[in-house]
């Protein structure tokens, strides 16, 4: 029986082909009476010769020299001597094969815990060894991500960075999790790679292993059982939206109403490509990544030579870098700002000016010496603004360091519903759909439970939205939206009906939202937004538009 | 018993990259060599588990032991290994 599972869209694409779960660790049964030794010292030996196998084959594959010596060290313990040695001792006197290997592990675990520092942090890899090889022994694949050997589609409660480590983005088709939310490391991963996914899909578990679905990674519809004809479909789509990639130039609705298409970039590396050669700009510059993990900011000097790199990559274009938005999910050592008991209701983004005005003024001073150094046509944006005052504020602050356009990012409700009085103050406006579903909705980004409510189709954002892109117009200033509602090509469309001026996203949403623009008139895009705000919810908005929208031309 | 007393040379001590050429090194050999840290029970050289569990760091200084035809030489390669920043070279070499 076909079956429709729904889940989050966090990266657009189509996608068939066969379902595999990563596997999970196995369970040791009740121990059993080893009736023939012999049989049980060779079940034992296979085991660890298997996973000695498997992980030097990881080895061999792994691109970066270092995951390459770490994974041939993990093989060299599953073919440890004294290992096999210590485990067919355990089986002569009596202990099947998958109980003999979890006991010899649980002792090194103790010795290696014993040691602690270096040694005890390597107890993971322990653990994952011995999953390896009890699950070898009791006939089970291996935990992890399947290597089939054939295109899949992968499936997990939930994907961490350790999962996917060694993933082949050309054998895997597609991301399909149980758990997660629009920022998980599932959606991270996958817009990196480019492959479709869907996240928070209740049901995805319950699909048994090999059966055939189609994932649609921008509605966040997996389709189980699906049949050949919707998989042919489906690979006819994928292909049309991959010649679609190849569209070029600038945002254009099928009249000609210009919608300008940008980049959202964290550093130099994501301007190179293809892709991102076709983008108008850079609608967002997160400026994040040079204080990670930093217990002092950095100074001016090291500041302007980071944001020079980027901005000499935009090479000419205009360029909007976002000041520091740290706080919340994304603490920063230097702040010092342990103890919030709400950190995303606390003091993030442009409210840490407050407390240390030093750290803005700096990072202001260091961004127009880099516009200075490049000639870049660089804007500056504050993220987390409440209020109009706020918004003056940052004006006057980043005017004074000698920039001259200036906005602020519309993530807090307060501000879309002031919109108006906010561009007396600035320049332009940026909303970030992401945080703006996050406190509209009161729903917590990263709680899979409440993903529904983070839909950025729900009417109530897309209605905060229409409000901002209307103020903007009456002001005669640019309104965009840079949050992740921006790259699903149907919603671009909508949003383009709502009024909004630009769309930013990640290089490789470029293509199919210009080609959804260039498929419908202004006229087309307006009745579409009509019909999303007068839906009753996120599903029924989605369904819809989709009914109503045309097609992108072959 | 021949030994040998050397001080690891490897800037991340006996572990991931170091301790595996190390391990394979002594597998290699055609005599059976153990390691020890001063005062500590000597292990297996060949046993990956062994070797990584005597939390050996840069600088540490392990002593090395075998018998038998070959015993010196075997000595000589591996405390050779031993000594060199392993961390620090291409990974073909």
């Amino acid at each position: 029986m076909p079956e429709r599972l729904t889940g989050i869209g966090v990266s657009p694409g189509l996608a068939a082909g066969p379902l595999l779960r990563v596997a999970p660790a196995p369970r040791l049964p009740e121990p059993a009476a080893v009736a023939d030794v012999e049989a049980e010292l060779t079940r034992a030996a296979a085991a660890l010769s298997a996973v000695g196998t498997e992980l030097r084959r990881r080895a061999d594959s792994a691109g970066r020299r270092e995951a390459a010596a770490i994974l041939r060290a993990q093989a060299m313990i599953a073919e440890d001597p004294l290992l096999r040695d210590t485990i067919a001792e355990a089986v002569r006197a009596g202990r099947d094969a998958p109980h003999a290997i979890a006991d010899a592990f649980a002792e090194h675990r103790r010795a290696f815990q014993a040691a602690g520092g270096h040694l005890a942090e390597r107890v993971t890899d322990l653990d994952d060894i011995r999953d390896r090889a009890v699950a070898a022994s009791l006939g089970r694949p291996m935990p992890g991500v399947p290597t089939p050997g054939y295109p899949y589609v992968l499936a997990a409660r939930d994907l961490a960075p350790a999962d996917t480590a060694d993933l082949d983005p050309e054998l895997v088709l597609a991301l399909v999790t149980e758990l997660g939310g629009p920022t998980s490391h599932t959606a991270i991963l996958a817009r990196s790679l480019g492959l479709p996914a869907v996240v928070s899909c209740a049901g995805t578990l319950a699909v048994p292993d090999g059966t055939v679905v189609r994932v649609d990674g921008a509605s966040g519809e997996v389709l189980t059982d699906a049949d050949e004809a919707v998989v042919a479909a489906t690979r006819a789509a994928a292909a049309r939206s991959r010649r679609a990639g190849r569209s070029r130039g600038p945002g254009r609705t099928a009249d000609g109403h210009e919608v300008r298409l940008l980049l959202n970039v964290g550093s130099a590396a994501e301007l190179r490509g293809e892709e991102a050669a076709g983008a108008e700009g850079v609608g967002l510059f997160r400026t994040e990544l040079l204080f990670l993990g930093r217990n002092t900011a950095p100074g001016i000097e090291e500041q302007s030579r980071a944001y020079a790199e980027v901005f000499a990559a935009v090479d000419s274009r205009p360029v909007v870098i976002r000041t520091l938005d740290a706080g919340a999910d994304k603490p920063l050592p230097f702040l010092d700002q342990a103890g919030e008991p709400n950190p995303a209701l606390g003091v993030r983004g442009l409210r840490i000016a407050r407390r240390r005005p030093e750290v803005l003024r700096t990072q202001l001073h260091a961004i127009e010496l880099a516009a200075r150094r490049t000639g870049a046509e660089v804007r500056a944006m504050a993220p987390m603004v409440a209020t109009a005052a706020e918004a003056g504020e940052f004006a006057s602050i980043a005017r004074g360091a000698g920039l001259d356009t200036v906005g602020v990012m519309v993530e807090v409700p307060a501000a879309a519903l002031r919109a108006r009085r906010l561009l007396d103050e600035i320049d332009f406006l940026s909303v970030g759909t992401n945080d703006l579903s996050q406190y509209a909705f009161a729903a917590d980004r990263q709680c899979g439970d409440l993903a529904g409510l983070l839909d950025p189709w729900q009417p109530a954002l897309l209605e905060l939205i229409a409000g901002c892109a209307t103020a903007g117009r009456t002001a005669g200033k640019p309104v965009g939206v840079c949050g992740e509602a921006a790259a699903d090509p149907l919603l671009a469309v909508v949003l383009t009906g709502l009024g909004v001026s630009s769309l930013s996203m990640s290089p490789r949403a470029l293509a199919p939202v210009r080609a959804a623009l260039a498929a419908h008139s202004l006229a087309d895009c307006e009745r579409l937004a009509a019909l999303a705000l007068a839906a009753g919810d996120a599903e029924q908005a989605r369904a819809a538009v989709r009914r109503a929208a045309r097609p992108a031309p072959d | 018993m021949p030994e040998r007393t050397v001080a690891v040379g490897s800037t991340s001590g006996l572990h991931a990259r170091p301790a595996a050429l190390f391990v394979e090194a002594a597998t290699a050999q055609p005599v059976a060599v153990s390691v020890r840290l001063p005062g500590g029970r000597p292990v297996p050289a060949r046993s990956m588990l062994s070797v990584l569990s005597l939390g050996a760091t840069h600088g540490t200084e392990v002593i090395l032991s075998a018998e038998g035809d070959g015993a010196e030489a075997a000595l000589e390669a591996l405390a050779d290994l031993l000594r060199r920043n392993l961390d620090e070279e291409p990974a073909d070499a």
